[in-house]
């Protein structure tokens, strides 16, 4: 990786905007889908496609790109929005997410858009398929590295146990993990529907290498990544504190948007708020 | 028996063996096949792996584990993990083969295969051992008989019940080269070999083992075996000729061959180890209702669970023997008449 510099900061910084506009145009011209998870995401999405992956957009197939799989599939938003912000296609086509006949399906699907790496939504499945990546690039020697982004909530399936023992087993040290940790789901708090804590132990208990940071600071989370890859012969977790809504101020840590879309008042007020954020930004030299 | 007439035409062309020489007709476990088959895939390609859920010597999967551990991994009990991590090889270029029995993988992982293998159209490929009621003693709990079922049901799989372990052989190898998600399906118990090296053997190309024009008995896996003693009983006691057809391919089945036995003999008897409700036979009466309706008879455990017992035994109990295969074919043939 390089190094981050100020100036490469704030324009991340200023695309984790460009993200977030993407996903609120997006979800308004669909009608439905999932706002708070995909708003929350926006800044470490940024951050893997704009800095921290090896990766070509021109060339989505390139053999050796590092893979980066959305195991909770319903905040596909921020990943299309990402994808589309960092040239893999136009921005104008996130205007057909949910649409008959899209490349950018509900959930993702991989066999429609092959950039995507798997077929995902149904929950706690990623890591398992991460691990089967990670595991054939040890037995071919390949050097890309696997990324997993992972909901909080989807540590309530089994498979993602199953999916932890085993990457602990093989020795993982090329896949990271990476948990939305914004403590809401569909039905509420993630601490009262089915506590996870302390998640961070059960990482370590694991045998997983366990780091934690601030999901909406680029640089801190770009400097956590860095630490964890120094990690040898264990597969490591990036545990990153969000604010579910994040960058919307009325969606903000309200878990009732989990899983709809802001109508056409709504969406204006958000496009308003992060045309402010983005003034904030450039003013801020 | 096998002095006095030779085999008919078809089984000849088939290159069969005389599977009415009881006395010498050799008997191995379907499973067995896939072992021998699997091994012979990875030697030829390193890109072929297996991947066990503890589960190694049921499987068959030893050959493999002693002969080319690097190709082999182990996971523990974790089947969903099966199906999720072989996609995650799968998409790497990895052809992984995931085994377990029957009744855990598919019958555990069914939402993992659909969208995993199937909707994003992975090259993995399930071996399900154990299928059938003749997993005997250890119960209903162990003997998956709705696995045909829920597998023919979803898009791209190929679905595959080879009729004895020569064949099995054959299909492990040309499903480990041929792309696409898969599910083989074979048995524990050792089956009467009734193919040769000789034998031909294509995905998707059902097999005339035995000719004739009364009644077409259409059968998978070991209950092929039945199927044509039935077919001979029925031949030298009441003059009733039966072609015999191996559908070895339940996924994508080949129509043009059960058109052509329906218009050729006019009845049908299905026949196989598995609930007749959503099995290989119901797949045959969807292709006839459609497009050649014919009266069709299901051999098949008729919507109930299978129970502890000798697999001869429990294979007889729950009207699969080669009396029950004579019985529904001479309803079949009633039927033409009336």
């Amino acid at each position: 990786m390089q190094t981050l510099t100020p100036q490469r900061l704030r324009e991340l910084d200023l695309k984790a905007t460009d993200v977030r506009e993407g996903i609120i145009r997006a979800l308004l011209a669909a009608g439905s889908g999932h706002s708070a998870g995909s708003l929350d995401m926006a800044d470490i999405f940024t951050a893997l496609y704009g800095h921290v992956m090896r990766h070509r957009p021109e060339e989505p197939n390139w053999p050796q790109r590092d893979r980066l799989l959305l195991s909770c599939g319903h905040i596909a938003p921020v990943r299309y929005s990402a994808m589309a912000n960092f040239g893999y296609f136009p921005v104008d086509e996130l205007l057909t997410l949910r649409k008959f006949g899209t490349r950018l399906q509900g959930h993702p699907e991989r066999v429609s858009l092959p950039s995507v790496e798997t077929t995902s939504g149904p929950l706690g499945e990623g890591l398992a398929q991460g691990v089967g990546m990670a595991q054939a690039a040890k037995m071919d020697g390949a050097d890309f590295r696997v990324y997993v982004v992972t909901s909080d909530a989807e540590h309530q399936c089994g498979l993602h146990w199953e999916a932890m023992m085993t990457a602990a087993k093989f020795k993982l040290d090329n896949l990271l993990c990476i948990v939305d940790r914004n403590f809401i789901q569909i039905d509420g708090s993630t601490e009262e529907i089915m506590p996870l804590e302390p998640l961070a132990d059960k990482y370590r208990a694991f045998n997983w290498e366990v780091f934690e940071c601030d999901g909406h600071d680029i640089a801190a989370f770009v400097a956590t990544v860095e630490r964890a890859h120094a990690a040898k012969g264990k597969p490591q977790v990036v545990i990153a504190k969000t604010i579910p809504g994040k960058g919307v101020s009325y969606m903000e840590g309200d878990y009732t948007w989990h899983g709809k879309p802001p109508n056409a008042e709504q969406a204006k007020t958000a496009l308003a708020e992060l045309a402010a954020t983005r003034e904030r930004i450039l003013a801020h030299v | 028996m096998s002095d006095t007439q030779t085999l008919d035409r078809a089984a000849q062309a088939m290159s069969l063996v005389d599977y009415r020489d009881t006395a010498n007709l050799k008997q191995l476990p379907t499973r067995n096949g896939f072992g021998e088959g699997l091994l012979e895939a990875a030697r030829a390609n390193r890109n072929v792996i297996g991947i066990c859920a503890d589960l190694s010597e049921s499987t068959r999967f030893e050959a493999l584990k002693n002969a080319l551990p690097e190709q082999y991994l182990e996971i523990g009990v974790a089947e969903q993990m099966l199906v999720a991590m072989a996609g995650g090889l799968a998409a790497v270029g990895k052809i992984p083969w995931i085994a377990s029995y029957a009744m855990f993988n598919p019958g555990r992982s069914w939402e993992q295969v659909r969208t995993i293998m199937a909707l994003n159209e992975t090259n993995v490929k399930i071996a399900g051992a154990h299928a059938g009621v003749s997993v005997g003693p250890d119960g209903a709990t162990h003997q998956a008989i709705e696995d045909i079922a829920i597998m023919r049901v979803i898009p791209h799989m190929f679905v595959v019940v080879p009729c004895d372990s020569v064949q099995t052989k054959k299909a492990t190898l040309a499903l480990s080269q041929t792309f696409g998600p898969t599910y083989l399906r074979f048995a524990r118990e050792k089956s009467a070999i009734v193919t040769s090296e000789a034998t031909p053997f294509e995905i998707g190309k059902a097999q005339v083992f035995r000719e004739g024009s009364d009644v077409a008995i259409v059968a998978c896996g070991i209950l092929v075996y039945n199927a044509l003693m039935a077919a001979d009983k029925l031949s030298r006691e009441r003059g009733i000729e039966c072609r015999v057809v191996n559908n070895h391919t339940v996924k994508p089945m080949d129509e043009a061959a059960i058109l052509d036995a329906a218009k050729t003999c006019g009845a049908v008897v299905t026949v196989e180890e598995h609930q007749i409700h959503g099995g290989m036979g119901s797949r045959v009466a969807e292709i006839l209702a459609a497009k050649h309706p014919t009266p069709i008879e299901f051999i098949g455990v008729d919507d109930r669970f299978g129970q502890s017992g000798d697999p001869v035994e429990l294979i007889e109990h729950y009207g699969m023997g080669s009396t029950a295969i004579e019985a529904a074919v001479l309803r079949a043939h009633a039927r033409k008449r009336a």
